[in-house]
């Protein structure tokens, strides 16, 4: 089973925190790659906090044509930080792991919000078009003050490899996943988190429903709806359909994934919305199974289950940091003083919500609609 | 000496068919017969009488041979050689023998069609596709299954929601919905129709006319429907057919569980129009009718011999006239128009409230049709009938070749609403040839998997509620004829008094309830339950490499 560990705090956390916590629930031989989402940088990227990150893998070629690209598209480089790569027995080193801080172009620098974010995500997509054929060049996301790393191997070893120890990187809230894909060969943008302006997920277990979802969400005419390399990345493009798209409240999203019954419907104060949406976005009911953890722009972190709770998870800690994990050994190591008796195991009806630097934890109940 | 006559030159038999030219052979055994008359009274076509023969008997007696040869006068059962009374192989006489002394035979051999068309008219008949190759839908395979990697479902203790909607639904973008102190909420101000839509379960009973079907089978389907909706709680729904409802019915509060079809003859909507004003329930919809899957471009038919004082009062018609629909609606000059004031017309005659869509048979002009009504925000969903559809009374040519199978069609038509980004909009209800060889609940299945949100079925529940005899091998398939050896198409109190409409009833409930089970079954160990898996093409494999490509789903070998 997949590996999630996110922890979201008041003050600035290393990534070692959540991989560490990974490495306890570690069970047999799942230790097959890590993925790790930063939001709300601290360290260099604090400075630099309205400034889009790009973070990705390239090949020397593929740095090439990255420079030229976003030469010739009006984005300036203000800061580039690059992984200090330890060789590690059974880790193969690409050329280039970077994470750079650009500048938008001059005619975007005064654009609202949603029009940067298209501009960055439509970068993103030119880049990955162009990278993609010959894997010179991937690139996870590109999104202020949200950095993200992925490779290949043992979440330890690569934490090592990358030097996450003494780098200086840290952030607010991390995600980390820790078992990229045991089913099939192992690709770079099947990694978990998903990330799509300013929303990440990740996920596990498998996706039942995924053709119809994907079907469903490419026919958006939304171009960021694409790749899906992964069956779980259609949870982060909910999500961001939700949110962004649709723009309904979060908890919305667990009624969007997994819709009460007609009689479950007729018990909420919102039920003729709510039978409406039942209706309209029938195909993006998800049937597990799986538990979702993620954060939307805001950094509100949550957590959520497919509808038979086939899949474990936790939240747990302490005013000012918490973390949300796939197993409670992950929380005692990310967390070992907090008050046990406050660990919250949501059940198939709750969203977990925990507040922008981990002030409070809220559990929305679907059945009532209500905290 | 007896003189040459004519008569006796031609007496070499031409023109004069043998059995074997024949569909059907009985197999009649004397040694068991004991002439009681049972079949040959039941025989719905007289292909076999009782006849008096003299036959030379040869017998010998003690020790040494001494034959001695009598002629005796026996009474035998015995087949007539006549074209308009062939054995159509119903097996009605077998299974009114106290002896097990006769069956009908199938010969393969036989020329029956090239016989069957005396006097010019060319042969009719009832039942569906004369196929009994493997359909496309009995090949198809549900090969993605839940295994370590995720777990299956259990089908007997796991919740599920085997459900389906019927009518247009709104585009997400489009819910009249505003969000108010983090709730969401109806948008009163918002001027946005929100179409009707039903929670149905995704099999429904076929449109299969009063008249077309007897009094006790029509009834004994709807009495199944209600039960099932009122105690079993599976919303199933089932199509009045065009030729009217049952005036009582129309003003009852079980007309919600029928989706009342006006098509091109418009029989039966007199009494309709008359009762709308004391309907106290809206129907769960109204099928436009425009094509049938068993005779495409044929309108409905029904003979003068069904036309009995009931259907006549019921579809306002004198007795004892053929009843033949135009194949299509008189009123229909371009789908842009004319179709869109039909749906338009029948959703303001019940104020909007219920879903209006029409019924055409399978053709390659299906996704021009579906274009159409994707436009048009009122056209509920589109009824696609395949091939291999059943009706009462067809030509049988149009019958055995006309028509494009289902399979294709729904797919090609899901797809195509996907492109568009409507493929929860516009429903797409799938019909012909389902449960053909008993499969319900797999091709069931297997098209909602390719992209139909129903299916609707009309011979399967004949066969399996009612017993009906017909096969893929032009068994029986008299329903035309108004002389159905069950009385299940007829109107000829004589026959249908046969047929117990509370044991079609209780048919009708097992045979739901067994499909709910075997759905569940299906989609368990696929890892659904909570929505019907429309579209899951993953699910499905099939071994043909050109049908695979065809349907765009994987080929498994």
């Amino acid at each position: 089973m997949c590996r999630l560990a996110a922890i979201t705090s008041k003050d600035y956390i290393s990534p070692m925190e959540p991989i560490l916590a990974l490495e306890t629930m570690k069970e047999g031989h799942d230790g097959s790659g890590l993925g790790l989402t930063l939001k709300d940088l601290g360290g260099a990227f604090e400075k630099l906090k309205k400034y889009p990150v790009m973070s990705g893998i390239c090949s020397k070629a593929g740095k090439k044509a990255l420079d030229e690209f976003m030469k010739k598209e009006g984005f300036t480089l203000k800061y580039e930080w690059k992984p200090k790569i330890k060789q590690v027995k059974g880790i193969i080193p690409r050329d280039c792991y970077f994470a750079r801080a650009y500048d938008y172009p001059a005619a975007y620098r005064n654009k609202p919000l949603h029009e940067k974010e298209d501009l960055l995500m439509n970068t993103r997509l030119a880049l990955r078009r162009i990278g993609e054929p010959d894997e010179s060049i991937f690139v996870f996301s590109f999104y202020p003050d949200v950095l993200t790393l992925k490779e290949v191997g043992d979440p330890l070893q690569l934490a090592e490899f990358f030097g996450l120890e003494d780098n200086g990187l840290k952030a607010r809230i991390i995600l980390a996943q820790g078992r990229q894909n045991t089913n099939y060969a192992i690709y770079m943008y099947a990694c978990h988190p998903f990330f799509i302006q300013g929303f990440c997920s990740m996920t596990n277990g498998e996706n039942t429903a995924f053709v119809p979802i994907r079907e469903f969400l490419s026919s958006r005419g939304f171009p960021g709806y694409m790749g899906y390399n992964s069956d779980s990345e259609v949870f982060t493009h909910i999500l961001h359909y939700t949110v962004r798209q649709l723009h309904l409240p979060l908890p919305y999203y667990k009624d969007i994934i997994t819709p009460l019954k007609a009689a479950e419907i007729g018990q909420r104060s919102d039920r003729d919305a709510l039978r409406l949406m039942k209706q309209s976005l029938r195909s993006l009911c998800i049937d597990g199974p799986n538990v979702i953890i993620g954060f939307t722009p805001d950094g509100t972190c949550f957590m959520v289950h497919d509808s038979k709770k086939l899949r474990p998870g936790i939240v747990g800690g302490v005013k000012g940091k918490y973390a949300l994990m796939s197993e409670e050994c992950g929380v005692d190591s990310a967390l070992p003083k907090r008050d046990r008796n406050k660990d919250i195991f949501p059940m198939k009806y709750d969203m977990i919500t925990v507040s922008p630097h981990a002030q409070e934890v809220k559990v929305w109940n679907q059945l009532h609609g209500q905290i | 000496m007896e003189p040459a006559s004519r008569s006796n030159i031609m007496s070499d038999h031409n023109h004069q068919l043998s059995l074997r030219e024949f569909p059907y052979i009985i197999r009649w055994r004397d040694d068991r017969c004991k002439r009681c008359g049972r079949c040959t009274a039941v025989c719905p076509v007289k292909a076999i009488v009782p006849s008096v023969k003299v036959r030379r008997f040869v017998s010998s007696e003690g020790p040494v041979p001494t034959p001695t040869t009598v002629r005796i006068t026996t009474q035998i059962v015995e087949q007539v050689t006549d074209i308009e009374r062939y054995c159509t192989g119903c097996g009605s006489c077998t299974l009114v023998c106290p002896n097990e002394a006769i069956e009908p035979e199938l010969n393969p051999q036989n020329k029956f069609l090239h016989y069957k068309n005396k006097g010019g008219d060319a042969y009719k008949r009832g039942g569906r596709r004369n196929d009994p190759s493997m359909s496309t839908l009995d090949r198809l395979k549900f090969t993605r299954i839940s295994m370590l990697t995720d777990p299956a479902l259990d089908a007997g203790r796991h919740e599920f929601r085997i459900r389906s909607l019927l009518g247009r639904i709104l585009p997400p973008e489009e819910m009249p919905i505003i969000v108010r102190n983090g709730t969401l909420e109806l948008d009163k101000k918002s001027s946005r129709f929100i179409p009707p839509v039903r929670e149905i379960f995704p099999i429904m009973i076929g449109s299969m006319s009063i008249g077309a079907l007897s009094p006790p089978m029509w009834e004994g389907l709807a009495m199944g429907v209600a039960y099932l909706n009122e105690v079993e709680g599976l919303p199933v729904v089932m199509a009045s057919g065009e030729g009217g409802m049952p005036p009582r019915l129309l003003r009852s509060k079980y007309l919600k569980y029928f989706i009342i079809q006006i098509a091109s003859g418009y029989f039966g909507w007199d009494e309709i129009i008359h009762a709308l004003p004391e309907m106290v329930e809206d129907p769960a919809a109204i099928e436009i009718k425009y094509g049938q899957g068993a005779k495409p471009g044929d309108g409905g038919l029904l003979m003068a011999q069904k036309v009995l004082k009931l259907i006549a009062k019921i579809r306002g018609v004198p007795q004892f006239i053929d009843l033949a629909s135009p194949p299509t609606h008189q009123t229909k000059y371009s789908i842009e128009e004319a179709v869109a004031k039909m749906i338009q017309s029948m959703s303001m005659a019940w104020g909007f409230r219920v879903p209006v869509y029409p019924k055409i048979s399978g053709t390659k002009t299906a996704k021009a049709v579906l274009n159409n009504l994707a436009r048009n925000p009122y056209a509920a969903a589109l009824s696609i009938d395949g091939e291999d559809g059943g009706t009462g009374a067809a030509y049988n040519v149009s019958m055995d070749k006309m028509g494009h199978p289902i399979a294709s069609n729904i797919r090609e038509c899901y797809l195509d609403l996907v492109k568009q980004g409507k493929q929860n909009e516009l429903p797409l209800i799938a019909a012909g040839g389902i449960g053909k060889k008993g499969n319900l609940a797999a091709n069931t299945a297997a098209l909602i998997m390719l992209g139909a949100s129903a299916v609707a079925i009309g011979k399967y529940i004949m066969q399996a509620a009612a017993d009906c005899f017909g096969d893929e091998y032009n068994r029986c398939n008299l329903c035309n004829t108004g002389k159905c050896p069950r009385g299940i198409t007829t109107q000829d109190p004589k026959l249908y008094r046969r047929l117990d409409a509370d044991k079609v009833a209780e048919r009708v409930v097992e045979v739901f309830r067994s499909a709910d089970v075997e759905l569940r079954k299906i989609f368990a160990p696929m890892g659904r339950s909570t929505e019907l898996p429309i579209g899951m093409s993953d699910g499905l494999s099939i071994d043909d490499k050109a049908m695979a490509e065809r349907l765009g789903i994987s080929y498994a070998c």
